[in-house]
């Protein structure tokens, strides 16, 4: 089959590689019929993961048709229209039972470099390092789906492919945002970031009863489209003083619940070079979280701060103090989407959650580099490039 | 096991947050338990008291221990190297290689995800293992 390669820092190309295999009694595969770009996939494309190897397949939101199942599926058949959870689980470990699914104990399939990096193994991801317990990526014809009972879900047939497709990853995360950020009627809502995840986070806000939802980028179109689609004011930090303002439009108090939806790739961080991939060593600054900060000084006391974003690795500059001193809560997650699909897919059908507008590029899987271009460099109001394999 | 090569390894020595006074990789306690939380009773740990699958080439290698977790969360299930690592005996030795705690950590998990979920995710192959079908 064809899918879109790493093939070295900023460089893709679109190969045959083989076709996946049903390797486990509970997985299935996918024909996939839109696979998204996602911010996560910025720190790995620009080479700043250790562990991705040349030849690699990225993309991890995607939804397709089942085209074969293992002996253990239940849920689903051949036929079958699924978006997928871009987080690996199992759902029956103690994590999945709490609901914290990216946490799974047994969804990575390899971990001891998870478990090195972070001190225990979390759950895995597609399109993402197998060092580090992920499965091949989505931006390809086909894709292998573990425990696919607990990670894929039938898309009511009213929802839209173009719609669905967030269901599996920006969503989800999005909700998490809000949700778990406590967002309640009342609260003034700060997000930073105006891509598919900050401004899913937006609308998210608003459905769980936001008074007031601000949210801050500096690309004019991202800003125009949060406006226009999720009801919220929109600040653009090269043009105004974001504190001063988000003060100002806080009463003084600042915003109850601030996420953060940019992550490393736009906060600071730069490309690795060839030694540093191979030796793990970086002389440069580490990455530098200047959302966060910022979300962390105008929060306000005893507020939250959600970090929605992707952290590679450590991050310098941190305002614990701030953090301290007002009695924040600070929370981060994976988002775990087997928790909110069935949810959002609801309120997809019933046309409460629009999300379609963000697949800004819709592409065939051929022109995967060139997509992956529009999106790192936002260039031509690229939000997320949507790609197509079997167009 | 995972295997990494040599490069994946040294990128991961400096990713591992430094522990004090010891290198990340030399354990003082060699011969130390490895536990895993099995979110499972225990009589499903360890159905009529035999030893799992992952576990059975260990058998008479090491040690094993299980009591139940606190807060509902299943059993703990632990392992050790029986005398240490040193009186490894031909075919464990080879097996446990020479990150012993790695290695019992990865079987125990192979346990465990059998308990919990049937069987053992295995990962994608690479495409290195496997020819491309060209079409
Ligand atoms: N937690 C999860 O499960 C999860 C899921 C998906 C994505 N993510 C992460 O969420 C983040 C956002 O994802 P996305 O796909 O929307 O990314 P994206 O790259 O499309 O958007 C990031 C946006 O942040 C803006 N930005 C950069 N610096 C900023 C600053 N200082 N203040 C305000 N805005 C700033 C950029 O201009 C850009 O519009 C990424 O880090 C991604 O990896 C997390
Ligand atoms: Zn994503
Ligand atoms: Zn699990």
């Amino acid at each position: 089959m064809r899918a879109l390669c790493w093939e070295g820092a900023n460089s893709l190309a679109v190969r045959q590689v083989p076709d996946p295999e049903l390797r486990n009694a509970h997985d299935m595969i996918v024909r996939v019929r839109r696979s998204a770009t996602c911010g996560a996939d910025l720190p790995l494309l620009a080479g700043r993961s250790p562990f991705l190897a040349a030849g690699d397949v990225l993309g991890h939101e995607f939804l397709g048709e089942v085209t074969e199942v293992g002996p253990q599926v239940r849920r689903h058949r051949v036929g079958d229209r699924v978006v997928v959870c871009a987080a690996v689980a199992c759902g029956s470990c103690w994590y999945c039972r709490q609901g914290l699914y990216s946490c799974c104990d047994n969804g990575g399939a390899s971990t001891a470099a998870a478990e090195a990096a972070w001190g225990q193994p979390t759950g895995g991801c597609y399109g993402h390092p197998r060092a580090t317990g992920g499965f091949a990526g989505s931006h390809a014809e086909y894709v292998r789906v573990p425990y696919a009972d607990v990670g894929a879900f039938t898309v009511p047939e009213t929802v839209s492919d173009d719609r669905a497709v967030f269901a599996s990853d920006a969503a989800p995360a999005g909700w998490m945002g809000a949700e778990l950020g406590e967002v309640g009627p009342g609260d003034v809502v700060a997000v930073w970031g105006a891509g598919a995840v900050g401004q899913l986070t937006a609308q998210a806000a608003t459905l769980l009863g936001a008074d007031r939802v601000i949210v801050i980028d500096r690309h004019p179109d991202r800003l125009r489209m949060a406006e226009a689609h999720t009801g919220a004011e929109t600040l653009n930090f090269e043009l105004t003083d974001v504190p001063a303002e988000l003060r100002e439009r806080s009463g003084g108090r600042g915003p109850d619940v601030c996420v953060e939806a940019v992550g490393a790739a736009d906060g600071g961080g730069r490309p690795a070079s060839l030694a540093e991939r191979f030796t793990g060593r970086r002389d440069g600054p580490v990455e530098d979280p200047l959302a966060v900060r910022e979300a962390v000084h105008a929060c306000r006391k005893g507020g939250t701060v959600f970090v929605s974003g992707t952290f590679t690795g450590f991050v310098d500059t941190f305002p614990l103090g701030a953090v301290m001193n007002k009695g924040l809560t600070l929370r981060s997650a994976r988002q775990h989407g087997q928790r909110w699909i069935p949810m959002l897919l609801d309120r997809m059908a019933r046309d409460e959650l629009r999300t379609e507008h963000l697949a800004t590029h819709r592409l065939p899987l051929d022109q995967g580099p060139a997509g992956y271009a529009l999106f790192r460099d936002r260039a031509d109001g690229c939000v997320r490039a949507v790609f197509t394999p079997e167009g | 096991m995972v295997r990494m090569g040599r490069q994946a390894l040294a990128a991961l020595r400096t990713l591992v947050v430094p522990r004090r006074r010891s290198r990340p990789d030399a354990d003082p306690r060699p011969g130390r338990w490895q536990v895993v939380t099995v979110d499972r009773p225990a009589a499903e740990v360890l159905p009529g008291g035999r030893w799992p699958e992952p576990l059975r080439p260990l058998d008479g290698a090491v040690e094993l221990w299980l009591r139940p977790a606190p807060g509902g969360r299943g059993t703990e299930l632990a392992a050790r190297p029986l005398g240490g690592v040193a009186t490894l005996p031909g075919m464990a030795a080879h097996l446990v290689g020479d990150d012993p705690g790695l290695f019992l950590r990865d079987t125990l998990r192979r346990v465990k995800q059998l308990v919990e979920t049937g069987e053992v995710l295995r990962a994608d192959r690479s495409p290195m293992d496997r020819p491309a079908v060209p079409g």
